[in-house]
């Protein structure tokens, strides 16, 4: 786990946000389409209902966590946003563009305002750490210099700078992880989505990937999904928040009396369908047997 | 699905895999680099075997023939024989066969284990398209390829077949090349040349489509090299009946 010694190191100065920025960001006529949203989402296997009449959004900078059982639709949401998959019926919009119908070279300009993270990483094995982490960037044609410096910039913000020339193979599964946010976070993308981000990691590790996706949102502004079955990260995405303090260093914080969380949702899928919608606090209060055994880890 | 619709099925999605990805290269970016690293693995990679298999070939011909043509009182017709045998059909076929065999099933389970992996979930959510980055380069390099080595394969077939005359039946070396020369005609080489080029594209075709279409994990990765090498090395064959009548039609090659 990294420390906030170590974060000191990666953060960049633009990061810090002063009032006015947020004033502005009012102003933005932008700031007021919903950076994801579905509606009516429907979709289907065969005679297998995955999707029924899927409606959500994502405001900008917010994280929306999708709980819920392996099998029920959490990682299809994902592809569909992506648009590797097609829905049935209903539309998905990212920025306000309908992407429904958009075929592949249409979704490509889509797909680079996007981050993904997939459960295992998915690096590309034939490639390094560097070549895996600066693919974006050479496939858009950059200067030599430019991705070496934004490279180097994103494997200092996942703490991997010795790992630069490794080969895929050579990692452990947290920094097979990590170097898959780095490859997603390249390019600055305005979305991030997290499929299932800690699976199979140790609590520390996980703990880390967590407090990367918090400072993406809180300080870097970035509209995110994390998928994910496990309730520690939604503890502690939905509780804590990340700050600068006067010297510059990333701190975390538990939300209280200072500052309630406004930009994390939690949604919850059962069999396709979203069974819960809102704050921890009133997922925790809910009654539903099925919400309180999935809580209280006694899945369903 | 009944065997019909998905023969008709997987031959749709094999037509709109190459025509997605083969219309795909005059658009920016170009993946020559990929293209020339995958002409030197299935080329230069692929000529010990293909020369091995053309100079045995070539030799096995004459030691079948010779004997027959002896007894009518031809033999110095073998180099005809075996000449026009290889550039034909055995040359383009069998280089076809071990190609399939090599490449086809490295193809499909290299693409099979990245749908696994999610990797090429990842290239397409990184803005690349799997078929122009890696289909492509791998298609257009077997179709440039194969006729290259289908030549070399020939040559070496000619000279086993001369070897095997010269040393097992002690034929001038000299008749068995003038043989050679004034039994192949121009047609014979264009048309020698012109199935690979065929043999390539479905080749490619079917281990690229077999290996995108991979489920099941690491048991589907199997499954999918079966499958393209089982599907390309019988549909050469038949193909190469269909291309055989066609360039006899239209060449007169083989007409007398």
């Amino acid at each position: 786990m990294l420390d906030s010694e170590e974060y000191d190191k990666t953060l960049v100065v633009e990061e810090n946000l002063e009032p006015t920025d947020l004033e502005d960001a009012v102003d933005e006529p932008d700031r007021v389409l919903p950076a994801i949203e579905f509606r009516d989402v429907h979709l289907s296997y065969d005679d297998k209902v995955i999707l029924n009449g899927i409606s959500f959004t994502v405001r900008r900078g917010e994280t929306k966590l999708i709980l819920g059982r392996s099998g029920g639709g959490k990682s299809t949401i994902i592809r569909l946003i992506l648009g590797l998959l097609k829905p049935d019926s209903g539309q998905i919009l990212i920025d306000g563009e309908d992407i429904t119908l958009l075929d592949e070279q249409e979704m490509m300009p889509v797909r680079q305002k996007i981050g993904m993270v997939f459960q295992e990483g998915a690096l590309f094995d034939s490639l390094s750490v560097y070549e895996n982490v600066a693919y974006r960037l050479i496939e858009q044609g950059l200067d030599a210099d430019e991705i070496d410096q934004e490279v180097k910039r994103m494997l200092h913000f996942v703490d991997l700078e010795d790992a630069i020339d490794k080969m895929p193979i050579e990692l452990s599964g947290g920094m097979r992880r990590r170097v898959g946010i780095a490859r997603a976070l390249i390019g600055d993308p305005e979305i991030v989505l997290f499929d299932e981000p800690t699976a199979g990691l140790d609590p520390p590790t996980a703990r880390t990937i967590c407090e990367l996706a918090i400072k993406l949102r809180d300080l870097q502004d970035v509209s995110s999904i994390f998928v994910t079955h496990e309730m520690n990260n939604v503890e502690y995405l939905s509780s804590e928040y990340a700050t600068v303090n006067e010297e510059g260093k990333v701190l975390f914080e538990k939300e209280g009396e200072k500052l309630c969380l406004i930009n994390t949702e939690v949604l919850m899928l059962r069999d396709g369908e979203i069974i819960f919608s809102g704050k921890d606090e009133q997922l925790h209060a809910d009654t539903d047997p099925y919400i309180q055994r999935f809580i209280h880890g006694k899945y369903p | 699905m009944n065997p019909f619709t998905k023969f008709l099925f997987e031959l749709q999605e094999i037509s709109l895999l190459l025509w997605s990805a083969l219309t795909g290269i005059f658009r920016k970016p170009r993946y020559l680099p990929e293209m020339v690293r995958q002409m030197d693995i299935i080329g230069v990679g692929s000529l010990p075997i293909v020369l091995l298999t053309g100079f045995f070939t070539g030799g096995v011909l004459i030691l079948q023939t010779f004997p027959t043509l002896q007894y009518y009182g031809i033999h110095n017709e073998a180099g005809r024989s075996v000449a026009t045998s290889l550039i034909r059909e055995l040359g383009p076929v069998l280089t076809a066969l071990m190609v399939s065999g090599r490449i086809g099933s490295a193809i499909s389970a290299e693409l099979g284990s990245m749908v696994v992996s999610q990797q090429i979930d990842a290239m397409r959510a990184l803005g690349t398209d799997p078929l122009r980055k890696l289909v492509a380069p791998r298609v257009l390099a077997l179709i440039v390829m194969l006729p290259l080595l289908t030549v070399a394969a020939d040559i070496f077939g000619i000279i086993g077949g001369g070897v095997s005359a010269s040393y097992i039946f002690e034929q001038d070396v000299r008749v068995f090349l003038n043989s050679v020369s004034n039994g192949i005609t121009a047609n014979d080489l264009l048309g020698g040349v012109v199935k690979p080029v065929f043999f390539g594209l479905i080749i490619g075709g079917i281990a690229c489509y077999k290996g995108l279409s991979t489920t099941g994990g690491t048991v589907g990765v199997g499954r999918s090299t079966i499958n393209a090498v089982v599907l390309s090395s019988i549909w050469v064959i038949i193909f190469d009946f269909f291309l055989a009548k066609a360039i006899q039609s239209v060449l007169g090659v083989g007409v007398i």
